[in-house]
């Protein structure tokens, strides 16, 4: 198993209610697969996705990942960890401002180990940005990019550490239909080579892209199944 | 991230805003060249009055005759007359390593008279050591030699300001005779030039003959006590040692019981320097603690501009986060940032310091004096002034949530 999370809570104390974003949630996650976790505002979809990206701790529950209990890590330690094991991708893409597409790219490098000789790293950039279909933008800033064009740099970003595991946090949401379709594909793509991906989506029809579609609502896992045309786009 | 990799970012981050990154610095630039300026001309006034205390002699020791008591009877000081000129040649004898060269002096005043002009001035009759303890040489002609002074030759060179007075239609005094208490002296010879001394006194009104001479001719004294010894030691470090030395060895000279006072008293210049260098470092350390509080204010306006750029970067913080950045390296980011952009100005700062130190100096004629060390200490400052005003910013931005970062908007 790649993910087991067992018995979450995460709760918010709002002035004298207290409110269950994660009631008890327990999921696991096989390597390999595509999982969409969907659910309307206010579900515990996004607080899931921040507790699994090592974001946000739990109020109780153990979080594993590779056989590690992640909830217990130091500051450093889940650092570390989000830079070898993890790859994000926003919603709002989360690009730096003014910087090139090749130097976004190369950034998860310079943290961490720092194992790639700065050529190393320049020709993984390349290479990754070349795949994602951004091969003659190498040098181009986040403000010369549509949204389309900056979700894929993320995503060449999210690939740079080989991690494991990639979260993406509605990566369509502020995405043109043309664009989100695209995009999900590319995910879907990067899954077939080996890929875990846990998406967060309200869309239905982005969703459909994965295996496995889990469904919230206040904080719990109200279902789950395998969308027939899962892999449809293929 | 490794810190060159930090510094690049840095450095972008400031060039960036380029206006903003400017006024900010020039915080530190004003505080850096107030300060080094202040300090160069403060150093350059301390020098100069240094230098004008050293024209009196070079690590001058001086030896007066002291008390007398005679029959119970205590005279004042200088009324012993045992101090000889044998005195400060039995001390330059047997303390080789000590005294560079020495003196004595006697001093007398008298009208002197050249054809239809006369002026009076004060005598001093030295030894041959004169020129090199006083560090004062001849410009013209020579100096008198030991057989002058072992004959009382009456020959006598005379200061400059006795020159103008005596020869005011710029002949050469040079081998002319002038009479002093109607008696003849030929002039063997013209000082250089000395200006005034740091009292304003005019050190070039003077005549100088052989000691002997002045006791026989000027005082009409058949004792061969003089006014004074001069002393020139080769290092003021040796300065408390000599004077226990010269106290013992004129003692035994002066056939001293235990039970007597000195019959001598031994003075140094120490006394005057320290007050003239306390009263320029006092006013150089006033001036420049005035300017370190510019540098001060310098320093909050960094703190300023990191805890907005801290604010406005939140976001990127965020995903620098999310991608693997430890609070550490947040920390070094902003650090480093605040560091150059003080180091910056430190360096801007400096020339400015330096260069307008020189203006200064050039208009208002001012010694200055840039010491390496004021250089340093500023720079490095300046330096501490960006570790000191930006730690917080940089620590505050480090110890961020990176999800609540990510959230910010």
């Amino acid at each position: 198993m790649l993910i087991e999370i067992k018995d979450m809570y995460k709760t918010y104390n709002l002035g004298d209610n207290t409110v269950n974003a994660l009631d008890g949630v327990s999921l696991s996650v096989d390597y390999g697969e595509f999982v969409a976790i969907m659910g309307h505002s206010g579900s515990g979809k996004s607080t899931m996705l921040n507790i699994l990206g090592a974001l946000d701790t739990p109020t109780s529950g153990s979080y594993v990942l590779e056989g590690k209990e992640v909830s217990k890590m130091s500051r450093n330690e889940l650092a570390l960890f989000r830079n070898e094991k993890l790859g994000f991708v926003f919603q709002n893409f989360n690009l730096l401002p003014r910087t090139s597409a090749v130097e976004q790219v190369e950034l998860p490098a310079f943290y961490g180990g720092c194992k790639l000789s700065p050529k190393a790293r320049r020709v993984r950039a390349i290479e990754l940005l070349t795949m994602v279909g951004l091969g003659k933008r190498l040098y181009h800033t986040p403000a010369q990019m549509s949204g389309g064009q900056q979700q894929r740099v993320a995503i060449a970003r999210a690939l740079m550490n080989n991690p494991p595991l990639i979260l993406a946090d509605e990566p369509t949401g502020n995405l043109d239909t043309k664009s989100s379709v695209e995009i999900v594909t590319f995910l879907q793509e990067l899954n077939a080579k080996g890929i875990t991906i846990v998406m967060v989506t309200h869309e239905d029809d982005i969703a459909s892209y994965a295996k496995r579609r889990i469904v919230m609502k206040d904080g719990k896992v109200v279902r789950e199944d395998n969308p027939k045309n899962g892999g449809h786009a293929l | 991230m490794s810190l060159l990799m930090i510094f690049r970012v840095a450095l972008r981050a400031i060039w960036r805003n380029k206006i903003r990154s400017l006024l900010t610095a020039l915080g530190i630039i004003v505080g850096i060249a107030a300060v080094i300026a202040v300090i160069a001309i403060g150093t350059g006034a301390g020098e100069q009055m240094k230098s004008s205390i050293n024209s009196m002699g070079n690590n001058l020791v001086m030896i007066f005759p002291g008390s007398m008591n005679m029959g119970g009877m205590r005279m004042g000081a200088g009324a012993s007359n045992t101090l000889t000129a044998a005195d400060g040649e039995q001390l330059e004898q047997d303390f080789p390593e000590l005294v560079a060269c020495q003196t004595p002096m006697v001093r007398g005043s008298a009208q002197v008279i050249y054809e239809e002009n006369n002026w009076s001035t004060s005598i001093n009759g030295v030894g041959t050591g004169f020129p090199k303890v006083r560090g004062w040489d001849v410009g013209e002609g020579a100096f008198f030699d030991e057989e002058d002074i072992q004959t009382g030759r009456r020959v006598l060179i005379l200061g400059k300001t006795v020159v103008d007075n005596l020869f005011p239609n710029g002949d050469s005094p040079i081998g002319k005779n002038i009479r002093v208490r109607n008696m003849s002296f030929k002039v063997i010879g013209v000082m250089e030039r000395k200006g005034s001394n740091s009292m304003g006194q005019d050190q070039d009104d003077i005549i100088i003959m052989p000691y002997t001479t002045v006791k026989r001719t000027i005082q009409r004294s058949s004792f061969n006590n003089v006014n004074q010894l001069l002393v020139s030691l080769n290092s003021m470090d040796d300065l408390e040692e000599a004077k226990k030395e010269f106290t013992a060895l004129l003692r035994q000279r002066h056939r001293l019981a235990d039970h007597k006072e000195d019959d001598f008293s031994i003075r140094d210049m120490t006394e005057i320097t320290q007050m003239m260098t306390s009263i320029t470092s006092t006013i150089t350390i006033l001036l420049g603690a005035v300017a370190s509080i510019s540098l001060i204010v310098g320093g909050i306006g960094i703190m300023n501009i990191m805890l907005v750029s801290v604010t406005e970067r939140t976001k990127e913080i965020g995903l620098r986060m999310a991608i693997g950045a430890r609070p550490r390296d947040i920390l070094m980011q902003f650090l480093l940032e605040a560091m150059t952009l003080a180091c910056v100005g430190g360096l801007i700062g400096t020339i400015l310091g330096v260069v307008g130190a020189k203006a200064v100096g050039n208009v208002q004629h001012w010694p200055i004096l840039i010491t390496e060390s004021s250089v340093i200490i500023s720079f490095a400052f300046s330096a501490f002034v960006g570790v000191f005003f930006g730690f917080y910013p940089a620590y505050r931005a480090s110890q961020l949530n990176p999800i609540d970062c990510l959230r910010y908007e």
